[in-house]
């Protein structure tokens, strides 16, 4: 049950094949496939209501398929201990930090919980990973007396601590002001440069997507509608990507 | 409520299962006993004083005019021992702190706290349900146990004051010590220490299971409060007649 720690550092591949998922008769993934390399930076965008998040905690193991499987590294994520082999993370869209718990506990709860690291090397670890995402000294404070974009920041720093060989974010920089939303661009690139660890991004804002993507994906009601490198997104000819990506508000 | 509970056997047997993880959780063991004892000491006392008090006011007057003097004490300690003070300590403990534990865990389950309990490989029932079985398994029994004190001495007390009863304290717990013995007591416990796991196991199983928004949380808290106190007087039946010699 518990995952020990490991000095491999490389990312996983993976591998969506023919993912299906209904809600209530409401078909929301339509059969997805998609291939995400070790290492990569890998950004999904779509419409609201397109199904990224769903696709993610499928990815992740939160849900079951209806049809089609998951692959990481090759092994299907429905084998028992696959799972525990590898370290994964995920940054929710809401943040989904733990309420009742200080700041500094919920970015440290993994070592913590899985008695990784003795305890003042944990109180030094989340004092740099809050560091990291710009919230030096935060630590006491409780996530119910955060800004939306502070709890952003939070999760991401509890998801930096586990150092994971795959990283999830659902939608890093919805709730930041353009400066934040580079730190944290940044910090997700540099991130997957020292450790390579495979990073799957969704999100609708274009400049983080074209900025540090390695391959992009757009999908729209549970398809994907392009796959490819960002010049190869960008010169799509696929009515909504031209509009989603050419959206501006125009006053009359 | 019956479909769910294989589910709750199950949670049951899962929480058994990492009984050996205990002591890696004992902080929050600690913590989660502190949290009742704080929630419940004082209602207990005022509760159980007060149900001693007016079981000897009831009976008393009564046994008094019969001549049966000597058996008041018995009476009221006898009560207190093996049936109200487990059967009030489970309803109180379902109602003060079955709640707060589905409120606390269907909050954490509407809000992805537990998803992301699971994403980081923290199983969600070593972390929440253990803790606050266990604490709860282990302050109930003790509640009974200052219930049953307490209790005691409020009938002793009312029946010394009241003049239709008319007994001294000595004389009281005199009689009850020649008609409640240990073994009564220890059947109290044994009852308080089974009602203990029926609070947990349903209140923590109604947290996991809760859907939509803070709705959702209000129906957890109200059936599994309900649930709570429903197999609470089933099982104490059970119990009564299978302890009964
Ligand atoms: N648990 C659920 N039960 C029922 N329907 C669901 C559930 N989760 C998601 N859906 C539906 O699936 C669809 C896709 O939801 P999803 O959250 O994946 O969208 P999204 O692409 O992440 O959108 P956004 O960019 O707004 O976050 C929506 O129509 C939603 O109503
Ligand atoms: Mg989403």
């Amino acid at each position: 049950m518990m995952s020990t720690p490991s000095n491999n550092h490389s990312g996983v591949s993976v591998e969506v094949r023919g993912l299906r998922r209904s809600f209530n008769n409401q078909e929301v993934l339509k059969g997805l496939d998609l291939v995400v390399r070790p290492g990569e930076i890998f950004v999904i965008m779509g419409p609201s209501g397109s199904g990224k998040s769903v696709l993610l905690r499928h990815i992740i193991g939160l849900e079951a398929p209806n049809a089609g499987e998951i692959l990481i590294n090759g092994e299907s994520i429905q084998t028992p201990g696959v799972m525990n082999k590898y370290r994964m993370a995920m940054v929710f869209q809401s943040g989904a930090l733990f309420n009742s718990l200080t700041v500094g506990e919920n970015v440290g709860i993994y070592l913590t919980e899985h008695h990784l690291r003795p305890p003042e090397e944990i109180t030094r670890i989340v004092a740099e990973k809050l560091e990291t995402v710009g919230l030096k000294g935060t630590e006491s404070k409780l996530p119910s007396e955060l800004s939306g974009g502070m709890k952003k920041r939070v999760a991401i720093a509890r998801a930096l601590v586990i150092e994971p060989q795959l990283i999830l974010y659902d939608e890093p920089t919805s709730e930041l002001d353009p400066i934040s939303a580079v730190v944290i661009a940044e910090e997700i690139f540099e991130l997957n440069r020292r450790i390579g660890v495979t990073s799957l991004v969704v999100s609708h804002d274009r400049d983080l997507a074209f900025g540090i993507a390695h391959r992009i994906a757009v999908i729209n009601e549970g398809e994907i509608i392009a796959i490819g490198s960002p010049d190869e997104v960008k010169r799509s000819s696929h009515p909504v990507i031209r509009n989603f990506l050419h959206a501006d508000f125009k006053p009359q | 409520m019956f479909q769910n509970i294989g589910e709750m056997v199950l949670l049951f047997w899962h929480t058994l299962l990492a009984l050996p993880l205990m002591w890696r959780q004992r902080d929050k063991v600690f913590d989660q006993f502190y949290e009742i004892g704080n929630a419940s000491l004082l209602m207990v006392c005022v509760l159980s004083f007060f149900i001693g008090g007016v079981l000897a006011l009831q009976t008393g007057p009564t046994l008094v005019e019969r001549g049966l003097h000597n058996y008041v004490g018995g009476l009221v300690g006898f009560s207190m021992a093996k049936e109200l003070a487990p059967i009030m300590m489970a309803i109180l403990i379902a109602g003060r702190i079955g709640s707060a534990m589905a409120a606390e865990i269907g909050s954490m389950r509407v809000y992805q706290e537990i998803d992301a309990l699971q994403t980081m490989n923290i199983n969600p029932v070593h972390y929440l349900v253990l803790p606050r079985l266990v604490a709860i398994a282990f302050a109930l029994p003790m509640l009974v146990v200052f219930s049953i004190l307490v209790g005691w001495l409020g009938g002793a007390v009312v029946a010394s004051a009241t003049s239709q009863i008319d007994i001294t304290m000595q004389a009281f717990f005199v009689s009850m010590r020649d008609a409640v013995k240990l073994e009564d007591v220890a059947n109290g416990v044994f009852k308080g220490f089974c009602f203990a796991w029926i609070v947990g196991v349903v209140s923590c199983h109604q947290g996991l299971v809760t859907r939509g928004g803070p709705r959702g949380i209000g129906r957890s808290v109200t059936k599994a409060v309900v649930n709570s106190i429903i197999l609470i007087v089933v099982f104490d039946y059970v119990l009564t007649r299978i302890l009964l010699k």
